[in-house]
């Protein structure tokens, strides 16, 4: 579900910047920067605003931001609903014990990880990545949460690609974005 | 210069929130940790605080992070003194039009990169990250907002390793640090 996009105002100016570069990372992809939405005070607190304004008062005890630009969106929430900020990062770079969790490409693998112990039994957690294409990524950051025993009440995002179908793959878990981009 | 850290209560219970990996990412580094700081929050609020009581009011119009975990300090802080968010990423990740600054590692060299008009001249700037050790990075970041004629107000890390000698790479730039890591 999107925000209650055509009814709040703070929306159109958030949608209006953020910039799509054509071509990047590769012909055909056009891109959805939000480097040009972090330009704009105004819009970028909006932003964050529109989540905490959701998620405050529901006893979310987790925020888990996928890196990288999970973690620009994520901390700022995490620290006005009053929850941990758990960072979701690329394999080898978290230095404690970690979990991994591998998850599908277009061509090839990746793979997710999270510190042990970061999370415990019975933590509500919120997912929070930027943007939302094929929901592979989500998705692993799910099966993280949910192998330590958190209960992962949504993902959010910015910005979701539905002709992708990323909200399909998420296996019955809300999603909740901001705009959406065909 | 560190914060008032023999008077400021809130510094302790930052300190200690940082978690210390030894022979990380190999053997011989004791890496600082700042994951565990993410998951109290009342110290993360604390280190936010810290750093935006000092730059409040200050008519600094750009906070600049370098990835990965500068993005984790830097929004909040942008955010509550009213300033822009500005990534410095690794090569190949920024969609639009960059420019770039190489630096030296312990072998070899890497590249940073911001985004051309994301700044604009006579701008005021912070650049952020989570650790200051040689100042490699630093430096990088700082030349980057120079060639584009911004001026480099202060750099601002939670912590410092003092025996690396980062801050005299600096130069003229002023350091704010939390904790000094000895």
């Amino acid at each position: 579900m999107s925000a209650y996009r055509e009814k709040d105002p703070r929306i159109h100016g958030i949608q209006s910047r953020i910039r799509v570069v054509p071509n990047f990372p590769k012909p055909g992809i056009m891109f959805q920067d939000i480097t040009t939405l972090l330009l704009d005070p105004k819009a970028f607190k909006d932003t964050v605003d529109l989540f905490v304004e959701r998620y405050r008062g529901k006893n979310i005890s987790v925020v888990a931001g996928i890196e990288a630009r999970g973690f620009i969106f994520g901390p700022p929430i995490a620290l006005e609903i009053g929850a941990k900020f758990v960072p979701l990062r690329k394999p080898k770079k978290l230095p404690g014990k970690v979990i991994s969790e591998e998850y599908e490409l277009e061509y090839g693998r990746d793979c997710l990880e999270m510190h042990l112990g970061a999370v415990e039994p019975g933590d509500r957690a919120l997912v929070v990545d930027d943007l939302i294409a094929t929901g592979g990524t989500l998705c692993a950051a799910m099966k993280l949460l949910e192998r330590v025993g958190a209960d992962v009440v949504e993902c959010t995002c910015v910005i979701e690609l539905p002709d992708l179908k990323g909200r399909e793959r998420l296996n019955g878990k809300a999603l909740y974005v901001l705009v959406e981009s065909h | 210069m560190a914060s008032q850290d023999e008077q400021d209560p809130r510094i302790a219970k930052i300190s200690s929130a940082i978690r210390v990996i030894p022979n990380f990412p190999k053997p011989g580094i004791m890496f600082q940790d700042i994951t565990t700081l993410l998951l109290d929050t009342k110290a993360f609020r604390d280190t936010i605080d810290l750093f935006v009581e000092r730059y409040r009011g200050k008519d600094i119009s750009v906070v600049a992070g370098v990835e990965a975990r500068g993005f984790i300090f830097g929004p909040p802080i942008a955010l509550a003194i009213g300033a822009k968010f500005v990534p410095m990423r690794k090569p190949n990740k920024l969609p639009g039009e960059v420019i770039s600054e190489e630096y030296s590692l312990e072998y070899g060299t890497d590249k940073m990169e911001m985004h051309v008009g994301a700044v604009q001249a006579g701008e005021r700037a912070l650049i952020i990250d989570d650790l200051i050790a040689t100042g490699g990075t630093l430096v990088a970041a700082i030349r980057l907002l120079e060639r584009v004629g911004v001026h480099v107000v202060e750099c601002a890390c939670v912590i410092e390793l003092p025996e690396l000698k980062g801050r005299e790479r600096l130069g003229d730039k002023p350091l704010f640090v939390l904790v000094s890591s000895t």
